[in-house]
């Protein structure tokens, strides 16, 4: 019932006109504040997962830290709020929340009619199937007949209707709400295959699986997800930082900068290093409105795209980078020049 | 001058009067309120409207004839990924009215039971009757249905080693699964049969009650009953060519494949609500019962009636006045609570709407369409109830 509270209480705060997010306040709302508001998972280990002592890590919440240390200049002025895949898009529309950093999927129709706007990609996935080696199965085209877990309210949903429908096959939908809820249930065999993005599955396998080697990810890739952080439409300025911040962890990366060496580097008497790190052109204070050492500070307490990415994503079993290596290492990661 | 001014005078009397005018009080005092309620409103809409437009959100029931692009597990109506989210929504409100139906059946026989076993003279029947209905009733619903759901997934055994528990009729971790008769078009006028065959018992209740007014002897028997009701669909099934088909479930790659079968959410739907509700329909039946006084019951011994007699003829008429209106709210709470499906996945009305909500964005339109939704049920049964209640009221010369 949590979502139609929260649903319910998005209405009333629209109809009542609280001035929670109006144009070009959300940045002011944010600094009045004292921290940011970040909503991510309630738990999908690489992306977002709380430990015992309620510590965040992943590499949305690492996202999150690094735009609050764009803001204040300090990597602790983050607060999260665990969502549910059905409760993100009014949590962020009501203002309950500034930056969505949950592993959701860019798509049109969210970027162009839910009031809210994609700031970038921070990680490149793509939907797939796990499920129990007993079964014998080797790939998606011998689903045929069975019952598969999803989250309801996901862009996988509708791919996974999509591929069965032009392959011909039919399928029982199981509807869990949760990660976990879905990792029991394909464990009790209550389903047969759990589908979601590949990284999750991943996850999945990996930490909420009593046998992991006892589950196949199968070959399978039947969509495109690029998943990044979102928005609320109405300010600009709030927007842009958030994309930049996304940008900076990567051009730190393609220069080699990283949290051991950035004190270093910014002795460095490169022209592009000194200008990244703020030693010269104050592209922080005069372009963007925010600290002139806002990259050095978010490398120093958060490290680059590269750091994060062996942190995070690693340790859940996806070692290879792939696609979301450096444009310079075959990759998609592209960054503008920052200048 | 003097003519004018008694004049105005004479104006601001009829101003005055119509001021202190009790009758005009009052309907202006109702003609401010109902302004105000519509100010209100109109005030809550336009500003609603101006603020998603400002943050450009999308608005309106457009969204109801777009492509919904989802399944349904449970569906009592033909319904796929590649109909309408209207359609979707049509196929969740099926879902919510076939749940609460087979609940409020089942709960009212169950708790009808229970309430009598706990004016038994039996002490470990009644006892018993006493520690589910306090047991039952003081756990949340939603635990309950939680509990029911982990029992049935996690306990019961794989499709491929799934209990037989009746020939054919299988039970396992994905639900049950039982055989139906293969599609027919006969099927469809055998149902029309049955239908037409209750009618027709209908009648002959309503000329036996006319006949036995008229002559004290009442005409027909039990059989003329069940040769009306059974008899007409069995005649038609003859005619039609006694189609025998039997779809059977199977054990398929995955699963059972075949026949019908009932989903483990839809399941822990069921036994969730019936229990729960029972146990405040045992309650409401126990105390009509007590409400009619002892008298009557000695009474109907007097008269020499057996003691069902006296059950049948005597009490339950009479507790039915007192039990039907609190009944009536039962049956709503299980229409309500219906929605508690969301936690364990059962897509009724609820869960469909959420989905819809997360898939277009648009939340005030598919609350709103939700919540009148829900309200049109709950007053089509209040109705339905109500008119029921005023047919057994007491009837007074």
């Amino acid at each position: 019932m949590k979502k139609f509270g929260l649903a319910v209480l998005a209405a009333s705060a629209m109809a009542i006109g609280a001035g929670a997010a109006h144009a070009g306040t959300t940045l002011d709302a944010i600094k009045s504040r004292g921290s940011l508001k970040c909503g991510v998972s309630t738990g999908l280990a690489g992306f977002s997962i709380a430990d015992s002592q309620g510590k965040w890590t992943g590499i949305d919440v690492d996202y999150c830290r690094a735009l609050a240390t764009a803001i204040f200049g300090d990597a602790s002025k983050v607060e999260f709020s665990p969502l549910t895949a059905q409760q993100r898009f009014t949590a962020l529309q009501s203002g309950e929340i500034d930056v969505l950093s949950r592993n959701t999927t860019w798509t049109i129709t969210r970027d162009a009619s839910l009031g809210l706007e994609f700031a970038g990609v921070n990680f490149y996935d793509g939907q797939g199937f796990l499920v129990k080696k007993s079964l014998g199965v080797e790939s998606a085209k011998q689903l045929d007949g069975a019952t598969v877990c999803i989250q309801p309210g996901t862009t996988t949903e509708l791919n996974l209707a999509d591929y069965f429908r032009a392959n011909n096959m039919s399928f029982k939908p199981f509807v869990a709400e949760t990660d976990n809820v879905a990792a029991e249930a394909l464990q009790a065999g209550s389903c047969d295959v759990y589908t979601t993005d590949r990284s999750g599955l991943a996850a999945t396998r990996a930490s909420q699986l009593a046998n992991p080697a006892d589950y196949v990810i199968l070959p399978e890739v039947i969509s495109k997800e690029p998943l990044g952080p979102v928005v609320r439409r109405g300010d600009d300025d709030f927007f842009t930082i958030a994309k930049w911040t996304m940008y900076a962890l990567l051009e730190t990366e393609e220069f080699g900068i990283n949290s051991k060496n950035v004190d270093e580097m910014a002795k460095s008497t490169n022209p592009g290093i000194q200008r990244l790190l703020g030693v010269t052109d104050q592209i922080g204070s005069k372009v963007l409105g925010v600290d002139d050492k806002w990259v050095y500070n978010i490398i120093k307490q958060v490290g680059n795209y590269g750091e994060m990415y062996e942190r995070d994503i690693v340790p859940i079993g996806l070692d290879k980078r792939g696609v979301n290596d450096l444009w310079t290492k075959g990759g998609l990661m592209y960054a503008p020049p920052i200048r | 001058m003097a003519g004018k001014t008694s004049q105005s005078e004479g104006a601001s009397r009829t101003v005055s009067d119509v001021l202190h005018n009790e009758t005009f009080r009052a309907i202006l005092a109702q003609v401010i309120l109902v302004g105000a309620v519509v100010l209100a409103a109109w005030y809550l809409v336009s500003n609603t409207l101006d603020n998603l437009a400002a943050r450009q959100i999308s608005t309106g029931f457009g969204y109801l004839t777009k492509n919904a692009g989802f399944e349904i597990s449970d569906k009592f109506i033909s319904v796929s990924a590649a109909n309408s989210y209207g359609r979707a929504l049509l196929a969740g409100l099926v879902n919510t009215l076939v749940v609460s139906l087979i609940s409020i059946v089942l709960a009212s026989l169950f708790g009808t039971i229970v309430g009598i076993s706990r004016l038994s003279k039996n002490w470990l029947v009644a006892k018993l009757a006493l520690t589910y209905v306090e047991g039952v009733r003081n756990i949340p619903l939603l635990l309950q249905l939680i509990f029911w759901w982990k029992v049935i997934t996690a306990i019961a055994p794989q499709p491929r080693d799934a209990l037989q528990i009746l020939p054919e009729v299988f039970f396992s971790n994905r639900g049950l699964n039982f055989p139906l008769m293969s599609p027919d078009p006969v099927w469809g006028w055998v149902w029309l049969g049955l239908l037409v065959g209750i009618i027709g018992a209908v009648f002959i209740w309503r000329w036996a009650n006319k006949v036995q007014a008229r002559t004290g002897k009442r005409p027909g028997s039990i059989p003329l009953y069940l040769a009306s009701i059974i008899g007409v669909p069995v005649l038609v099934w003859l005619v039609g060519g006694a189609p025998t088909g039997v779809d059977a479930p199977v054990l398929g790659r995955f699963s059972l494949t075949g026949g019908g079968s009932v989903s483990t959410a839809l399941l822990a739907m069921i036994v969730g609500l019936t229990f729960y509700t029972s146990t405040f329909i045992a309650e409401i039946v126990r105390s009509g019962i007590q409400a009619v006084s002892h008298g009557q019951t000695e009474a109907g011994d007097a008269l020499g009636l057996s003691r069902r007699q006296v059950l049948r003829l005597v009490v339950l008429p009479q507790a039915l006045r007192v039990i039907i209106p609190p009944m009536t709210s039962q049956y709503l709470n299980i229409t309500k609570n219906s929605s508690l499906g969301v936690a364990i996945g059962y897509q009724e009305i609820a869960s469909i709407t959420n989905t819809t909500l997360n898939q277009t964005g648009q939340a005030i339109e598919a609350i709103a369409l939700m919540m009148v939704v829900y309200l049109s049920v709950s007053l089509t049964l209040s109705l339905l109830m109500n008119w029921y209640n005023h047919q057994i009221k007491l009837v007074e010369r």
